[in-house]
């Protein structure tokens, strides 16, 4: 059972240090080296070729638009762009790759010395960015055998090969000291700000649940004024908040062990997602011992400085200025603005209000009733059945009147069941507020029928008991009235 | 003395999965000392200034445009492996942490 400190104590006897190694798979149309097809979810092994396979004579040749979006990257992340740059041989046996080396870069990466700014609680943190270099994904092992077997008995290994040779970036930190209790929270936020900063790029998905996005952690723990701890570094870490759960715990665990006056081993862990937990990796003997080499069959490369600046001039807006600038425009406070950043709910409010809703009225949908959907169903928000488009014509018909918030939530059901767009489904359901005030009328006389005693009380100047009557209307009604409405007749007639 | 040793030997012989006996190690060290002790002779030209040559060729910036390519059909794909199953490679299972 492995001992764990308590979080607040940990942190206030030792001082974290943060490492942070990001793998992107870029989305180009072919891999990396050859021109194989990279569409996600294909039949196994249909998207390979002599040169993916490492057949004998194959020569590679680099994909244009993957140097490009590195660069990019690159210049996103505020870095000197190399002027001489070559790919190098990382050797090692294994059968994810069928070279018996993965083609990546060594001393002369790409990009080199950037930085990111995140805020966290309201201050500002300066991450520095060693390096950016390109590289190739491996492929798909899937291990085989003894109890989990789907081959009985056997112990073996299926490989995949046609992840084999995407194009892969490694975004590497600078060790990141004086984050203090706060290291979790700034981990996340600036995974989250690459994330943010490299899908706004257009270079990549993103989207750390299929592995389009990877994060390896590094940790280390020191007392005030002394040096730096051994860090450990911690793989399959694959969502914001499994990120900010592997700092915390290493922050735990290993304060456990210094506290015990035990060391830390340089070691490679592997987070648990169900747990939480951190557990140590079988370590590969000589893991470190790559022997890399300058690639021999890929010339290297020179990116002339035109090429970077027209590059540069097609960056967008960065993250973080749309960030402010929407806040501002939207109106909205520090808090509310953190909630929609939270809910990932930046594009689709941006649509809505570009589909011609007030910004309040797509905040309320988007944060309110259609956030908690996507909890319940345990989905992205963006991954629910309706569209900013209808999401604006909904609010659309409640600024009109035509309907109010109840008939709406309604009406989002009948949208999410594919009954079509919010007139459709309101049409469709006869889901319309009733502004017949003859029919209300009758509708609160018999509610006042048959409640005489709360019709006294209104009589008597307790307005608020009025409720009970807005209910018995709406009820009546099937909730099609407008509550606003209803009360004003109510208060009308008895008084 | 062998600037390189034994034990040295044995440690590059396994990084490329090469099985040595101990015959082997004593007679491979002797002739990589001979093979250091040549690189020595090439180590005393002055190369003050001079960018290391990687590449032979006086190429750079060979790029390739983002345009698919057929792909190899899967048969003729797995064919060159040793073992398949469902249309995956099948190899001996290597010991080692995966997700």
């Amino acid at each position: 059972m492995t001992k764990l400190n308590d979080y607040d104590k940990a942190v206030e006897t030792y001082e974290p240090v943060l490492g942070l190694e990001t793998h992107i798979e870029l989305d180009t149309n072919t891999k990396m080296f050859c021109g194989c097809s990279t569409t996600f979810g294909a039949e196994p092994n249909t998207q390979t070729c002599p040169v993916c396979l490492a057949l004998p004579g194959a020569l590679p040749v680099a994909n244009k638009a993957a140097i490009e979006a590195t660069i990019k990257i690159g210049l996103a992340l505020n870095c000197h762009i190399a002027e001489w740059t070559r790919f190098a041989r990382k050797n090692y046996f294994y059968p994810d790759m069928p070279k018996n080396f993965q083609t990546s870069q060594y001393e002369e990466p790409l990009c080199e010395n950037g930085y990111v700014d995140v805020v966290v609680e309201g201050k500002e943190y300066r991450i520095e960015i060693e390096r950016v270099h390109l590289e190739e994904d491996t492929g798909k092992t899937l291990h085989v055998g003894g109890a989990t077997g789907r081959i009985h008995g056997a112990t073996e290994s299926l490989v995949d090969y046609n992840r084999a040779g995407i194009p892969l970036v490694e975004i590497v930190t600078r060790p990141v000291p004086g984050t203090g209790a706060l290291a979790p929270e700034v981990a996340r936020a600036y995974t989250a700000e690459l994330r943010d900063i490299v899908r706004s790029l257009g270079v990549s998905d993103v989207r750390m649940e299929q592995g389009s996005l990877r994060c390896d952690v590094n940790l280390s723990l020191n007392l005030p004024g002394a040096e730096w701890g051994t860090r450990t570094e911690t793989k399959n870490v694959n969502s914001l908040r499994s990120v900010e759960r592997a700092v915390r715990y290493e922050v735990r665990r290993q304060s456990a062990l210094l506290d015990a006056g035990e060391r830390i081993f340089q070691e490679t862990r592997h987070f648990q997602e169900t747990t939480g937990e951190t557990r140590a990796g079988r370590s590969k003997e000589e893991a470190t011992d790559y022997r890399y080499f300058p690639e021999p069959d890929l010339a290297v490369m020179e990116p002339s400085r035109e090429w970077v600046e027209q590059l540069r001039s097609e960056l967008p807006e960065p993250p973080r200025k749309r960030r402010e600038r929407l806040q501002a425009e939207w109106s909205l406070g520090d808090k509310e603005m953190q909630s929609v950043v939270n809910a990932d709910a930046i594009e689709l409010i941006d649509a809505t209000v570009a589909a011609g809703t007030t910004p309040s009225g797509a905040v309320k949908w988007w944060l309110g009733e259609l956030s908690r959907r996507a909890n319940e169903s345990g989905e992205e928000l963006a991954a629910l059945a309706i569209t900013p488009a209808q999401v604006a014509q909904l609010q659309g018909m409640v600024d009109d009147g035509r309907l109010n918030d109840k008939l709406a939530r309604q009406v989002i059901d009948g949208v999410i069941a594919g009954e079509g767009d919010p007139a459709d489904v309101a049409a469709k359901r006869g889901l319309e507020v009733v502004s017949d005030t003859g029919a209300l009328e009758t509708a609160v006389e018999e509610a006042i029928a048959a409640n005489p005693a709360v019709a006294d009380k209104i009589r008597g100047g307790t307005h608020a008991a009025a409720g009970v009557l807005i209910g018995a209307v709406m009820k009546a009604t099937k909730g099609q009235a407008d509550a606003g409405t209803v009360r004003q007749i109510i208060l009308d007639k008895l008084s | 003395m062998s600037t390189i040793s034994r034990e040295e030997v044995a440690h590059l012989a396994r990084l490329a999965r090469l099985e040595v006996t101990d015959d082997e190690l004593d007679a491979f060290a002797g002739q990589l000392d001979v093979i250091l002790e040549s690189m020595k002779t090439l180590a005393e030209v002055n190369t003050d200034g001079v960018q290391p040559t990687s590449h032979a060729v006086p190429l750079v910036n060979v790029f390739r445009e983002d345009q698919p390519q057929p792909s190899l059909p899967r048969d003729a794909a797995l064919a060159g492996g040793p073992d398949t199953y469902e249309d995956r490679f099948r190899v001996p299972r290597i010991l080692d942490e995966e997700a």
